[in-house]
């Protein structure tokens, strides 16, 4: 899987969504979509899980995890991607 | 001095000073008869408006007195040794007004706050709802909002002194659409304001904060919700508030308990000078957990006020976690301390007429670790602990 296939399992899994994942655009808010903050805190889990990393403690923090493209972006300063 | 008519807050740095002349000379007085009746402490608050009190943490530019949380939180302490149901009301209020300081970005909500310092406004709160299991970050009802206004009916199991306040904070879904998670804050108050009271509140402790449900029905103007989402108001301000002004109200209840308890002491020493009396030990065993307290109550004070209004640190994993320590251990540390002093002070404290009584304090002291209940609060610590780096 690409990365982004992943970041779109690990939501459609854990984040709770209120709409298909497969309906969202790279940059919808996903607070908006539904993801409460204590999926928020699953998805974050499930990534790390999937991708093998921790993510810092500056990136624990909403921003890191509001858009699929934040996500990525955490994602791919974490694996040097 | 407190039937003073000159309302304006000129004087800063005297705020706690002020509230607590108003503890002392109204509302303990009242405390009993607010406590038998389960009635809403109409004098102090009265006397906290005509001292320009309610509006301590708004800013001097918008006609408050400019107060800071610690001067603030100093008087809920002296309030809270008085008389807990007006400290606890006084202190959901405050809760209030510095989410519309933080938060009420719009121009209405702007003018609003000015209008609450000149008319010296108290705010209840509506956040929790019938069918979300208790969980407030959670709405079933949501605003409707056409041409510029919105409309919203919630059912509000609790709406604390509702019947005596000025406004309304409502939580709601943003759209009929919106998920339950996505929540925003309004601003609900008289004429578009309707409450229709469901039950009766008669209850343990806290009896003067007339918590009782309704069915809340509002229409208002669409400028008067809150432009950010709740969740973030709530992470930013809400909660860390709500825990810190809470924790002063218990602080004061604690305070009042280990006071007491050290008069018994000291009559008991008086009487059989060079003995000291069997409970000296416990009093210094509980004063011991009461500086813990207070120091606890401080510092958290300060970590609030160093993260300022910097988002990522509000919202840090770690700043969560510690915010509802500081709840989990204040509501603990209240009942401890109060149910020491009752060992200290013997059947003194357990007769409800002698000066030494504790019948009161334990009573709203049992409160605290409900009002959003501790294991809540340890269930989501739980949660974020499962992410959180050590420093």
């Amino acid at each position: 899987m690409t990365v982004d296939e992943t970041i779109r399992q690990v939501l459609a899994d854990h984040g709770r969504l209120a709409v298909p994942v497969d309906s969202l655009s790279d940059d919808t808010d996903l607070f908006g979509a539904g993801m409460t903050s204590h999926a928020s805190v699953n998805v974050m889990l499930a990534l790390e899980d999937a991708f093998d990393f921790e993510f810092s403690e500056k990136m624990l923090k909403k921003s890191t995890f509001v858009s699929i493209a934040a996500i990525r972006s955490g994602v791919l300063e974490l694996t040097g991607g | 001095m407190h039937t003073s008519n000159v309302a304006p807050m000129t004087r800063a740095g005297d705020v706690a000073a002020r509230m607590t002349a108003i503890a002392d000379e109204v509302a303990g007085p009242a405390a009993a008869d607010v406590d038998d009746r389960a009635r809403f402490p109409t004098e102090t608050i009265e006397a906290l408006k005509a001292e320009g009190l309610l509006a301590a943490l708004v800013p001097v530019e918008f006609g408050g007195g400019g107060a800071s949380l610690e001067e603030v939180s100093q008087g809920l302490v002296s309030l809270g040794r008085r008389c807990a149901s007006s400290a606890m009301v006084v202190a959901m209020h405050h809760i209030q007004v510095a989410c519309l300081v933080r938060h009420g970005r719009s121009e209405a909500l702007q003018n609003y706050l000015q209008e609450l310092a000149g008319h010296q406004y108290l705010l209840a709160s509506a956040t929790t709802e019938v069918g979300t299991g208790g969980d407030v970050r959670s709405s079933v009802c949501a605003l409707e909002v056409t041409d510029g206004h919105f409309r919203l009916e919630k059912q509000a199991p609790v709406i604390s002194y509702a019947d005596d306040s000025d406004a309304v904070l409502v939580t709601a879904r943003r759209t009929a659409d919106s998920p339950e998670s996505d929540q925003v804050i309004v601003l609900c108050r008289p004429p578009g304001l309707e409450l229709e009271q469901v039950g009766e509140w008669n209850a343990l402790g806290f009896r003067g904060t007339c918590s009782t449900g309704f069915v809340l029905r509002a229409t208002g103007d669409a400028d008067e919700v809150f432009p950010e989402s709740y969740a973030d108001i709530s992470t930013h301000t809400m909660l860390p508030m709500a825990h810190l002004m809470w924790s002063s109200v218990w602080l004061g209840i604690a305070s009042d308990a280990v006071d007491l308890a050290r008069r018994f002491v000291q009559r008991e020493a008086r009487r059989k000078p060079g003995t000291t009396p069997p409970a000296a030990l416990r009093l210094a065993e509980v004063t011991v957990v009461h500086q813990q307290f207070v120091d606890m109550v401080q510092s958290s004070l300060a970590r609030f006020a160093a993260a300022g209004t910097d988002a990522d640190r509000l919202s840090s994993i770690g700043f969560g976690v510690g915010m509802n320590a500081l709840k989990v251990s204040s509501s603990t540390l209240v009942v401890d301390i109060v149910r020491e002093c009752m060992l200290i002070c013997g059947l003194a404290s357990y007769r409800l007429d002698t000066p030494f009584s504790l019948g009161r304090h334990l009573r709203d002291a049992m409160g605290a670790s409900l009002m959003v209940n501790n294991d809540r609060i340890m269930a989501n610590n739980a949660q974020m602990l499962l992410v959180l780096r050590g420093e």
